[in-house]
Formats: structure tokens, C-alpha cells, sequence
């Protein structure tokens, strides 16, 4: 301090204040609230807005849950109980759950079978989806089709096994006669497992009974049981035709081109329902006389047929992302068509086409209830029909769709969760 | 002169279709074609088959046979002694109408709904989200009958707004929902009604020109032409003067309440609102997520970039982000269109008189000609999307990033 302050300045401070904190409105939650909810008028109108609107939904959802009435035997009993508290007549969840889940035809007491099935499926789905699970379990994840099939349609245990038994006698063949060339190993390969398959029939027939589960009849299937049942069978088995679909539209050969395109064109183009409605109605004439489809296998066509067309595009997608120098690579190893695809492009294109697969088998989960259109009684037909127009239920609208919702709500999120997280997972990896 | 020589031919063996490069490619094709003649002479074989053995043709006759049966929503005048084919026409019309608007209902819900998942706002970003995700994990089915079920249960009864003393009033004494469907005022055109809204078309041209116009001064000139006003100016104006020049020749036809139902007016029918509304609130949450995703797209350098070079706010969104980004959004926006086309098919499972409900449903089960009616069915949806694709192709190309 100089001598001229001392005189003119009543007080100078010699020690540095101790560091004080923000004030109230800078720090914590209140900081946070005034940015991120009233940081201007638009602002605060939208945030009064949203308020409003999740407080509305909050009223009119709480009381419906917590007043709600979880036993009783038809709606006019629901409604004395519930009186004027705005509850929710859930009592048609807990009576009517079983013919939700697995159809109003299904033997009662062997509805263990599809639960156990429905079990598995994540044991023998994990393995594809977590590649940091041990590779053993993709033996299971081999076996699952059979030992589902035997769970939820029954009979003798011979059939899924001869029918694995024929695909690995296949197989075995297919890698024996491989050294030769690949075409020889395919075709022998297949006169190995239908010839296999023929002899197995004499073998189911005449021990028929071995192992026997009740059986059920197809039309008896419905409720979720049946969407998913749509569902995870029509996914599986449009990978490997969507596939061979990509690779024809990317391939050289003008005809093999030109029918997979129009193929994949006319698919796309058309709305399910009337490809349903083929199912319904047209297909059986496109079949020898005689011939009695189900209309489940029908329908099973059919939406094979239209999700494969989706899946072709998604992975010609991914075909055409790859650089062209994995391609020119691989024809500089020597090797041919079926090798390169299957040791180079394919492992790489299938990678980072996941996520588009998983898009695309969430969307054909949903579109399974179309399969009400048709009168098949799906969970949307069995609320629709047997549950709506119940003398007992009719007018329980709220609780059967909430119900119906969640279960496809839950089912959908997870495998989008998944999807996206494996969407992260794979980003980094190229970073 | 040189004479270039064949290369060296060998003597042509069988396993050379197979193994010889040359050729492989012509075998396999030849196999494809004919695996693919077979199995279609197989299949058409079993059809002609089945339908001799079931004493049926294929045969579109039925087209020109009086339909039989009523339609509830007439774009063009229909009466049940009209032909099938003009029932189809009507469910085609019907179709078209609920797409289109689905189609504009769901781009608003999904542009708003994509623009305020991005907001500073952390409730309304959050709530965008629930919106997206509830919506986009159930089932549109679902959702359709959600809705159907709300507007045939919750809105009140038409005898609500009957009687000296009525329970409702119309809002705004134009609009009436109720249970049957919703009453709005109905446009009444007379002679020269068609000439306004002649000139109400050419001026939504003006206004694109007039965009136009601003843009070429803004790159060639470096002038900035104001266009907020003189775009609406040229929209509003000339029609408003040739609305009253031909003496008002557009009317508005209220709905009233008679003695037992609503007359005038016009009906939108339960199930058209619950088509229309699901269509549009569940392609939303799905062009909701092409919004947000375009928008990200947009490097925050763009931004950054354009601040840099002084531009404001507002500019900095019309001549640097959207564009780039609607680049991004425009393609899957048309072909959630497309779904909406193709999903508007479900019309059948709430009654609305559409294609499917026509010719796929009602005429189907008259008629008994399935192949026909569902290969019809199939015709109609198949030129409708693969037109839309050609378009699309069109603007794909002329948006194309054009490199070097």
C-alpha cells in the first residue's frame, strides 16, 4: 500500500476471504431445475404442459391399478365391488390368464409343455445373442427345434429325433463328399437326409408310442403361445431363405438376379394381410388335390415368405457396406464363390446387419396378431372373440388391451434394449 | 496386320459345366430357370386341377354384377345396385383418403414429437421418449383397436345433444363428437367453387415459386429476400379476392341436430377417425425416431461453422442444418408412407370400408372368387408402392451428394 491510499482509503484488506460457496440458485438441484426446465418462457410453458399431462395420466391410472378388483367371476360382480372408486376390473386377468396365454383349446393340464418350451428358447437363444457365453451351448441351441416341437405339439419323441438324426447323416455326408466339390457334398448331402428320413418313417410307424407326449393338433394352438410360435419359427427360418436372397440379388447372374429381385419387389410391395388372405384363402389350391395344410403351416409360409423379403434387404444392405476390398481379397486367396462367401463376406455382413434383423423380427412379433384378420385365435383374437363376447366379460376393455399391451410391450422393448445395446457393443469395436 | 489366335480350345467334357468357370455360370442359370419353370408348371398344374375338380374359372366377370351391399363412406356416389368394380373404386378411394391423411397427421406428430426428444427440456425429452417407445413396441393392431374402442365407448351418446335443453353443445356450434363418429362442417361448392379452389392450388405453387426466387437471389446475389410475408400474401390474397369476386361461391354446411340424429355436416364414421388417428399416432413414434436420428446426423461442426461465419439462429436451421438433415430423414419418411399405405389394409378389423374391406372382404365372400379378388387386392397395393419407389428413385438421385 502506498503512502497516498493510507490516507484517501479507510480500510484495506490484507488476507484473502476464505472461498465461499455458490450461491443457492447456482448449485445442485436448483440449478438444474431453472436450465433444464425454466430456462425461458417456451421453456416453462412446455415443462407446465408436460406437468399437466403426466399428472392427468397419473390420476387416471392410479386409482385404476390400486382400487382395482382381482377376484370375482363376470363384470357385474366386478362392478358392485369396484363401486365409484375408478378401479379396474382386473378379475378377467386372473380367471381368464391361461386362455390369454396359451388358447382356449389347449389341454389344461399339459400346459406345462409350452411353459417349458418357453423357458428354454432363452437358454438356447443366448448363446446367439451374448457371444461371451461358452460356444457349447450352441449345441443346445441346435437341438432346442426338436425338443421344442416334441414339447408343444407332442407325440412320439422318434420324430424330431429322426428328423435331427436325417440333418446330421446330412451333414456328416455333405463335409465328407465337400472335399470333392461343393455341389457333390450338396447333393449327395440331400439324398443322404431324405433318404434317411424315409427309412425313419418306417421307424416312427412302427414304434409309435415311445416316449409319447399327448399330442395337439395346430388349430388347437393360440393366445401368446401362438404369436410366439409365429413368431420365433417364421424369424428362424426367413435368416438362412432371407440370405440366400441377398447374395441372389447381389450376384452376377442376370436370372438369378432377376428372380430374387422380383421376388423380393413383390413382397415388400404388398401388405401383409393380403398375403394372409393368400394363406386363407389361395394357397390350398396351389397344392396337389388331396393335400390338407393346416392353415398355421399356411400361415407359416407365408410369413416366412414376407419377412424373408424384409431380412434380404437388410443384409443386402450389409453386403453392400462391406469395402469391395474384401471381396477382391478373397478372390486373390483362390478361393471360390461358396468359400468366400462363407469364410469371408458372410461372418462380416451378418456382424453389422444384427441390429436391422432385430428391427425387422420386433416388427413381424407385432404383425403376427394380423393372423387375428384371418379368424385364427391369436391373443388380439382371443380377447376379441372368446373373452369379449363372454356374457360374463363383455365390456372389460381397458384391463384385456392393458394386458395384451404389457405382454407385447415387455417382449418388444427387451429385444429392442438388446438390439440397441448390441449397436453400441459393435460401434466401439471399430473405433 | 496381326491376327490374334482363340486361345487354346481343349476338348469340351460334361464336368466342365460344372467346374470350368466359363461355363458355370450359364449351368446354373439354366438350372434356376428351369427349377423355377418347373415349379411353376407344377403349381399351376395343381391350380388348374383344384379348379376343375371344384367346378370353378378364373374368370373377372363378377366386376361388371351388381354389388349388393351398402358402403358407409361414398367419396364418389355409390348405391348397392352398382357393379363390384365400382365398389372396389370406392374402397381404392377410401384407401387413399385415410392414407393421405395419416400420412400428414403423422409426419406433424412425429416432427414435433423427434424435435422435442431433443430438447434442453428434460421432462418433455422424456415424455417424447415414453411416447416413442410405448407406442413403437405394441402392436398397431393393437393400438387401432385401442382407439376404435375409446371413440365407440367414451364419446358421448348422440342423445347427449338432443332435446329443447341438451346435455353438449356442439363446440364452437360447428363440431359434435359422439359415438357415431364425429360431425364437422361439410364444404358445399356451387358453380365457381371449383374456380377458387383452382386458384387456391395455383397459389400453393406461387408460394414454392416465390421460395424459389428468394433462394436463386440468396446464392447468385447474396441478397436476402424476406419470405415469411410475401409467401403468405400469395397464399391468402388471390384466393380470398376470388372468393368474393364470384360472389362466395363456397359455402359451409353446419351440422344440426334434428329430431333424432345429426343432418348436414359431415360424418367422419368412428371407424375412419380410429384408422386414421392410430395410423398417425403409431407411424409418428417411428418418424419420430428418423427425425431425431436426420437431425443428429448434422455434424455439431456444421453449426459451429455457420455461427462462425455470423449467421443467426434461425438461418443457421433453414439454409445449414435442414437441408443437410432432410437429406437423411426424407427416404425413410416415404417409406413409412408406405407402411401407412399398407397398414391402412387393417381397416378391415374395425369395419372401415377400405380396398380390403371391399374387394378383399365383401366382395371376396360374395362373389367367392378369391384368387381373383386377393390377385386384385395384391395389383392395386403393388403399383402403389412400386410407383412411390420410382419416385423415389428420382429424388434420390437429384439429392445424391454429388462428389467430385
Amino acid at each position: 500500500m502506498s503512502e497516498t491510499h493510507a490516507h484517501t482509503v479507510a480500510f484495506v484488506r490484507e488476507t484473502q476471504l476464505p472461498q465461499m460457496d455458490p450461491p443457492p440458485g447456482e448449485t445442485g438441484a436448483v440449478k438444474w431445475v431453472r436450465e433444464n426446465l425454466f430456462s425461458g418462457w417456451f421453456n416453462t410453458i412446455m415443462t407446465v404442459i408436460s406437468l399437466y399431462v403426466i399428472y392427468r395420466l397419473a390420476a387416471g391410472i392410479f386409482p385404476w391399478i390400486v382400487n382395482g378388483v382381482w377376484t370375482a367371476d363376470s363384470i357385474r360382480e366386478c362392478r358392485t365391488l369396484i363401486g365409484d372408486s375408478g378401479g379396474g376390473c382386473f378379475a378377467v386377468i386372473s380367471e381368464r390368464w391361461q386362455q390369454m396365454l396359451f388358447g382356449f383349446q389347449y389341454p389344461s393340464e399339459q400346459y406345462w409343455r409350452p411353459t417349458v418350451a418357453f423357458i428354454l428358447l432363452f437358454v438356447a437363444v443366448a448363446p446367439v445373442l451374448f457371444t461371451h457365453l461358452p460356444r457349447k451351448l450352441l449345441i443346445f441351441t441346435g437341438i432346442y427345434p426338436f425338443l421344442a416341437f416334441w414339447l408343444i405339439w407332442g407325440g412320439s419323441i422318434l420324430v424330431p429325433v429322426l428328423a435331427a438324426v436325417g440333418l446330421i447323416v446330412g451333414f456328416l455326408v455333405f463335409k465328407w463328399f465337400e472335399r470333392i466339390s461343393f455341389s457333390a457334398g450338396l447333393g449327395t448331402a440331400l439324398l443322404a437326409t431324405i433318404l434317411t428320413w424315409w427309412i425313419g418313417g418306417f421307424i416312427t410307424s412302427a414304434a409309435s408310442g415311445l416316449l409319447a407326449l399327448e399330442p395337439v393338433a395346430s388349430r388347437d394352438m393360440g393366445g401368446f403361445m401362438l404369436n410366439m410360435i409365429l413368431g420365433t419359427i417364421c424369424v428362424s427360418l426367413s435368416l438362412p431363405i432371407g440370405i440366400m436372397l441377398a447374395l441372389g440379388r447381389q450376384s452376377h447372374l442376370p436370372i438369378v438376379k432377376w428372380i430374387c429381385v422380383v421376388f423380393i419387389e413383390f413382397v415388400r410391395g404388398v401388405p401383409l394381410i393380403t398375403l394372409l388372405f393368400v394363406a386363407n384363402v389361395v394357397l390350398a389350391y396351389f397344392f396337389p388335390p388331396g393335400t390338407a395344410l393346416d392353415l398355421i403351416l399356411r400361415v407359416i409360409i407365408m410369413i416366412t415368405m414376407f419377412s424373408s423379403a424384409y431380412i434380404a434387404e437388410v443384409i443386402r444392405g450389409a453386403l453392400a457396406a462391406l469395402p469391395r476390398g474384401q471381396y477382391e481379397a478373397a478372390d486373390s486367396l483362390g478361393l471360390d464363390y461358396a468359400q468366400s462367401m462363407r469364410l469371408i463376406i458372410l461372418p462380416q455382413a451378418l456382424k453389422i446387419s444384427i441390429p436391422g434383423i432385430v428391427n425387422v423380427a420386433v416388427g413381424l412379433f407385432k404383425d403376427t396378431t394380423l393372423v387375428s384378420v384371418i379368424s385364427m385365435f391369436d391373443l388380439v383374437g382371443m380377447i376379441r372373440g372368446p373373452i369379449l363376447s363372454s356374457t360374463d366379460w363383455a365390456g372389460v376393455y381397458w384391463e384385456l388391451w392393458a394386458f395384451a399391451a404389457g405382454l407385447f410391450f415387455v417382449v418388444c422393448y427387451g429385444i429392442s434394449q438388446y438390439s440397441q445395446w448390441l449397436e453400441r457393443k459393435l460401434q466401439t469395436g471399430h473405433r | 496386320m496381326t491376327t490374334i489366335s482363340d486361345p487354346p480350345r481343349g476338348s469340351f467334357n460334361l464336368s466342365m459345366l460344372f467346374n470350368d468357370t466359363r461355363y458355370r455360370s450359364y449351368t446354373f442359370q439354366a438350372l434356376a430357370l428351369l427349377a423355377l419353370i418347373v415349379s411353376f408348371s407344377y403349381l399351376g398344374s395343381n391350380l388348374a386341377q383344384n379348379l376343375r375338380e371344384a367346378g370353378l374359372n378364373i374368370s373377372y366377370e363378377f366386376l361388371g354384377n351388381p354389388a349388393g351391399y351398402d358402403i358407409n363412406q361414398q367419396p364418389i356416389p355409390y348405391n348397392s345396385q352398382d357393379t363390384h368394380l365400382r365398389a372396389s373404386v370406392v374402397g381404392a378411394m377410401n384407401t387413399l383418403i385415410v392414407a393421405f391423411l395419416a400420412c400428414v397427421t403423422a409426419t406433424v406428430f412425429g416432427v414435433i414429437a423427434g424435435v422435442l426428444r431433443l430438447s434442453n427440456n428434460w421432462i418433455v425429452a422424456k415424455l417424447m421418449s415414453v411416447y416413442v417407445e410405448i407406442f413403437r413396441n405394441i402392436p398397431v393392431l393393437i393400438w387401432l383397436i385401442i382407439i376404435f374402442t375409446i371413440t365407440a365407448n367414451i364419446f358421448p351418446n348422440i342423445s347427449d345433444y338432443r332435446g329443447e335443453d341438451p346435455e353438449r353443445s356442439l363446440i364452437l356450434g360447428s363440431m359434435a363428437f359422439t359415438n357415431q363418429g364425429v360431425f364437422v362442417p361439410a364444404l358445399i361448392f356451387e358453380s365457381g367453387g371449383w374456380a377458387v379452389f383452382g386458384v387456391f392450388v395455383a397459389s400453393v405453387f406461387g408460394v414454392f415459386m416465390v421460395r424459389r426466387h428468394a433462394r436463386l437471389k440468396l446464392f447468385n446475389e447474396g441478397k436476402v429476400v424476406p419470405i415469411l410475408w410475401p409467401s403468405l400474401a400469395v397464399l391468402i390474397l388471390p384466393t380470398v379476392i376470388a372468393y368474393y369476386a364470384l360472389g362466395r361461391p363456397i359455402a359451409l354446411d353446419m351440422p344440426e341436430m334434428g329430431r333424432f340424429r345429426f343432418e348436414g355436416g359431415l360424418q367422419l364414421r368412428t371407424s375412419f377417425i380410429a384408422l386414421w388417428f392410430a395410423l398417425a399416432i403409431y407411424t409418428g413414434a417411428f418418424i419420430a425416431e428418423n427425425v431425431r436420428a436426420g437431425i443428429l446426423a448434422v455434424s455439431k461442426g456444421q453449426t459451429e461453422a455457420a455461427a462462425a461465419l455470423g449467421l443467426r439462429p434461425r438461418r443457421i436451421m433453414n439454409l445449414v442444418i435442414l437441408p443437410q438433415a432432410l437429406r437423411v430423414i426424407i427416404p425413410p419418411l416415404i417409406s413409412q408412407y408406405l407402411n401407412i399405405t399398407k397398414n391402412s389394409s387393417l381397416a378391415i378389423a374395425v369395419g372401415y370400408m377400405d380396398l380390403t374391406g371391399t374387394l378383399g372382404g365383401i366382395t371376396l365372400n360374395q362373389t367367392g372368387r378369391a384368387i381373383e379378388c386377393v390377385l386384385l387386392l395384391m395389383l392395386f397395393y403393388l403399383t402403389f408402392s412400386l410407383s412411390i419407389a420410382a419416385i423415389m428413385n428420382v429424388y434420390n438421385n437429384k439429392m445424391k451428394l454429388k462428389e467430385r
